[in-house]
């Protein structure tokens, strides 16, 4: 460690550092056969002396010259032998090394394999991902080397690949095979193409070599599999997500009022536009502060529509009370009202709302698997969302109100619960919940006047799975929909898909035909 | 004693109604033929071709509308997947109508065009005989058919009812909709099917195929109409309105609904599948977008305005709605949602029983002052 650190030392400083590269490698470089310049930069990178990187660093710049027969980096007016390092003085006439595209390939693997030899861990570890997937048979001694000497775990096991990698041109049949063992355990699809030629009898001939290859492209296809799956469960978890934001506004009225709620579409879209508008905002008086648009519009949606939930109830919904299927047809007409309005206000056409900065690009958990930022944060929303509401319902006095009303409105009312005022705040509490459900789907679908037509039947299948004012129900429900539909859209394609989940439901309320999560005893029908 | 088969039909409807359903037919049937074909064309009278076919499109929705009365006026059962069964009919005639087409299509194959330029080689087999109108009209019947009772079965089976019922018919029209737009299910995907050129060799643009067909809806809705009330006169009928009163007593009283259900379900579906057949021939198109969503809800609107639980509120309603719509979307387009939105709430709200009903109250309270 104090011997490489000293090393450093004198290498950034230039000061005269021992001769321990072969001069002659160094004089081969100016070689003019470029096959024997590529075998000087193996044979030099072999040494493993990290010297070497100055030397291969400075050819890549072009700074490299030929001068009286001595290799000499030139930078500026300054001039060193390449060798020793040691300053000379210019000299008159030099004449440069010319390096071709594959020299400056073979350069750049080497002084990454060189770098694998550096003091510092974060360099060690750049180097050895770079080598990941690119690391010929050539470098397998080296590899090796480094192999020996590194201590941090997570270099070791990119190292381990990358010697692996290495090694399975050897010409030992031995060093193939252990190099096909020690990879069968990586999950990545570059390390599965490296594999494939080995499987095949015309380039394998070792049958030893060749079955342990078959069997590791087996296990990283099954990992690969895996991985794929565990994608699909987690983009059904975000639309699961999206779902329970839609339901649960519709479990809450549903339960409350026992009302269908046509327009509950529709108040997704005014939570959708709520996000637009502030977006608008936010670009004509705050274009420094544009990135928190998407804060700042969580309680514009959440009251916009609430308000307009509480007119609809008003106006509407409150003389239908008992007769849920002309409802159905009010809130119905109540949609196209909304849909027309939006259209008159905003244009026909989708407008674009669009995701702040902080919410782009995503985590990598591994090689093919990306989770992005967007999703995640739609995931934790829900979560925010549905606590929030499960406090309001269990933990207020409020809820205590319309848990009440819920399961017997004439008793709740005998009591003196104000049944007529917590019909209108349940009715804006669930309108508010799919303002902010439609605030989250403006992150990651197009936001248009009837964006909100094709959730209705998503969000109603929801409800109807969960149980009637079922909260955990509704929770349920949506995740389980929504990772059975992505996971289905994994093989069968997205239509299909579908029809599946809706046969499934169909098939499932005859089992269960007051969801899953039924009242029992006195409050069952 | 039981009363002879023509009785128990002419006793069906009272005289009065006889005698509108006469006028009724021969309006159409003798009247409007007579002022479109030796009427000139410039001539107050002259029935134009447009409404020809707007009047025949809309009869064809007002059997629909009955159909649809039949099992949620009468029923109390609402649905919203009727578009499916009128759709399922449509498309089975529609393939009858592209065989048809034969090699005049624009590829000059045996096959529609469609299935050409999908690069398909023969047709699927559950087109196979759609070139005989026999074997087509034997499908429009028993294919919804089927649908609605197998549906039906397991639905009213499991005691799915009310708005639940309506949300599983909803999302079952939904899926079918999705299914009928896949280019490779053999459905014409999204334009479905088209540029018809005959029915039973005789051009399909000619004014007197016209007026077979504008006939033919016309008949058929008077039989619909006949049928309906024979129907709803009936014992059966009479089971069936107390199923939509009150359902639990009707089961222990001894009767198992689900069959009196079943019956009633499946009957409109194949109402509305044989309008659905002779829909497509006049208005010369069937696309999926006949499954949608909103397709459905407007026809419980117009038997909602006309007044449910009555024969002819069904079809005032259509006739009113439609005529309103063809007249909206031509003059103030952009105005017809918020006008067909307020339909909707107020008739909910403000009249329960539909024009027909607001016509017996205005006549009662006439009737209280004289």
């Amino acid at each position: 460690m104090i011997k490489s650190l000293l090393v450093m030392l004198l290498c950034v400083f230039c000061l005269p550092a021992r001769a321990a590269l072969d001069a002659s490698l160094v004089r081969q470089l100016a070689d003019e056969d470029s096959s024997r310049k590529v075998a000087a930069i193996s044979a030099l990178t072999q040494a493993a002396d990290p010297d070497a990187l100055r030397v291969f660093k400075a050819m890549d710049e072009d700074s490299l010259f030929l001068a009286g027969g001595k290799v000499v980096v030139i930078d500026g007016d300054q001039a060193f032998d390449a060798v020793t390092g040691v300053p000379l003085k210019a000299p008159d006439s030099p004449e440069p090394i010319s390096v071709n595209n594959r020299i400056r390939g073979e350069l750049a693997n080497a002084m990454a394999a060189l770098k694998l030899f550096d003091s510092d861990a974060g360099v060690r570890l750049a180097s050895a991902q770079k080598l990941q997937s690119k690391a010929g048979p050539e470098l397998a001694p080296l590899l090796a080397r480094a192999l020996e000497k590194e201590s941090d775990a997570r270099i070791k096991d990119l190292l381990t690949l990358a010697h692996a990698q290495a090694n399975l041109a050897n010409g030992d049949p031995g060093a193939r095979l252990a190099a096909v063992k020690a990879l069968a355990g990586s999950s990545s699809p570059s390390v599965k193409s490296l594999l494939l030629p080995l499987t095949d009898k015309s380039l394998e001939s070792n049958t030893r070599v060749r079955y342990a290859a078959i069997t590791a492209v087996k296990d990283i296809d099954g990992r690969m599999a895996l991985t794929e799956n565990l994608g699909r469960v987690f983009s059904g978890l975000s639309l699961g997500s999206i779902l329970l934001l839609g339901a649960l506004g519709l479990a809450i009225t549903y339960g409350v009022m026992g009302i269908i709620n046509m327009a509950h579409g529709e108040l997704l879209m005014v939570g959708a536009y709520s996000a637009y508008a502030m977006q608008s905002l936010f670009r004509a008086y705050f274009p420094d502060a544009i990135d928190w648009y998407l804060p700042a519009a969580v309680p514009l949606a959440f009251f916009a529509a609430a308000l307009v939930g509480v007119v609809m109830e008003r106006t509407v919904i409150r003389w239908l009370y008992g007769r849920t299927l002309e409802t159905l047809l009010a809130t119905w007409g109540l949609s196209l009202i909304l849909i027309q309005s939006a259209r008159a206000l905003f244009g026909a056409q989708n407008v674009e709302v669009a995701n702040p900065a902080w919410m782009s690009g995503g985590i990598e958990l591994m090689p093919n698997l990306t989770l992005p930022w967007n999703r995640i944060i739609i995931v934790g929303f829900a979560l925010f969302v549905l606590s929030l509401v499960w406090v309001l319902m269990n933990r207020t006095r409020l809820g205590m109100f319309v848990r009440a009303v819920t399961q017997n409105r004439a008793m709740a009312g005998c009591v003196g619960v104000p049944t007529a005022r917590i019909d209108t705040l349940a009715f804006a509490l669930g309108a508010g919940i799919a303002g902010l459900g439609g605030l989250a789907l403006s992150q990651i679908s197009n936001v248009g006047p009837d964006m909100g037509q094709g959730y209705i039947v998503d969000a109603f299948m929801v409800v109807v799975l969960g149980g009637v004012g079922q909260l955990a129900g509704a929770v349920w429900a949506a995740l389980g929909l929504g990772v059975f539909a992505k996971l289905l859209e994994g093989w069968a394609g997205a239509v299909i898909a579908k029809i599946v989940v809706l046969v499934v439901i169909i098939v499932f309320i005859q089992k269960r035909p007051q969801g899953l999560f039924a009242l029992k005893g006195r409050f069952a029908e | 004693m039981r009363q002879s088969m023509t009785i128990r039909i002419l006793s069906a409807l009272d005289r009065k109604s006889w005698l509108a359903l006469a006028t009724f037919l021969a309006l159409t049937l003798v009247a409007v033929p007579v002022l479109h074909l030796a009427v000139a064309p410039d001539s107050v009278f002259h029935v134009s071709a447009y409404a020809i076919t707007l009047f025949g499109k809309i009869m064809c929705y007002a059997i629909v509308a009955v159909a649809m009365d039949l099992i949620w006026g009468y029923c109390g059962i609402l649905s919203l997947g009727h578009g499916l069964f009128f759709a399922l009919g449509g498309y089975a005639f529609g393939m009858y109508l592209m065989r048809q087409i034969g090699r005049d299509g624009s590829y000059q194959s045996d096959l529609p065009d469609f299935m050409v330029f999908l690069d398909w080689k023969q047709l699927p087999w559950y087109w196979s005989g759609s070139d005989s109108l026999w074997w087509v009209a034997l499908l429009v019947i028993v294919f919804p058919a089927l649908v609605a009772f197998v549906f039906g079965y397991f639905a009213f089976r499991s005691r799915i009812k009310g708005v639940y019922f309506s949300i599983i018919t909803q999302a079952l029209t939904y899926a079918a909709m999705l299914l009928f737009f896949r280019n490779e299910t053999g459905f014409g995907g999204n334009n479905g099917f088209t540029d018809f050129k005959r029915i039973l060799g005789y051009s399909i643009t000619s004014p007197n195929t016209r007026l077979v067909l504008f006939g033919l809806s016309a008949l058929m809705l008077a039989l619909t109409l006949i049928f309906a009330r024979w129907l709803v006169a009936s014992k059966f009928g009479r089971v069936l309105t107390a199923i939509r009163d009150a359902e639990s007593r009707v089961m222990f009283i001894g009767y198992n609904p689900l069959w009196y259900k079943l019956f009633i379900w499946t009957l409109s579906a194949v109402l509305c599948a044989i309008a659905g057949a002779l829909y497509v021939p006049q208005v010369g198109i069937i696309n999926p977008s006949e499954m949608s969503t909103a397709n459905s809800i407007e026809i419980a609107i117009w038997v909602a305005v006309g007044g449910r639980g009555t024969l002819i509120g069904p079809i005032i309603g259509a006739f009113a709605v439609n005529l309103a719509k063809s007249w909206f979307t031509v003059s103030f387009p952009e105005y017809w949602l918020f006008f067909l939105g307020l339909l909707f709430i107020v008739v909910t709200l403000m009249l329960p029983h539909g024009l027909v009903g607001l016509w017996k109250t205005l006549r009662q309270s006439r009737g209280a002052r004289a």
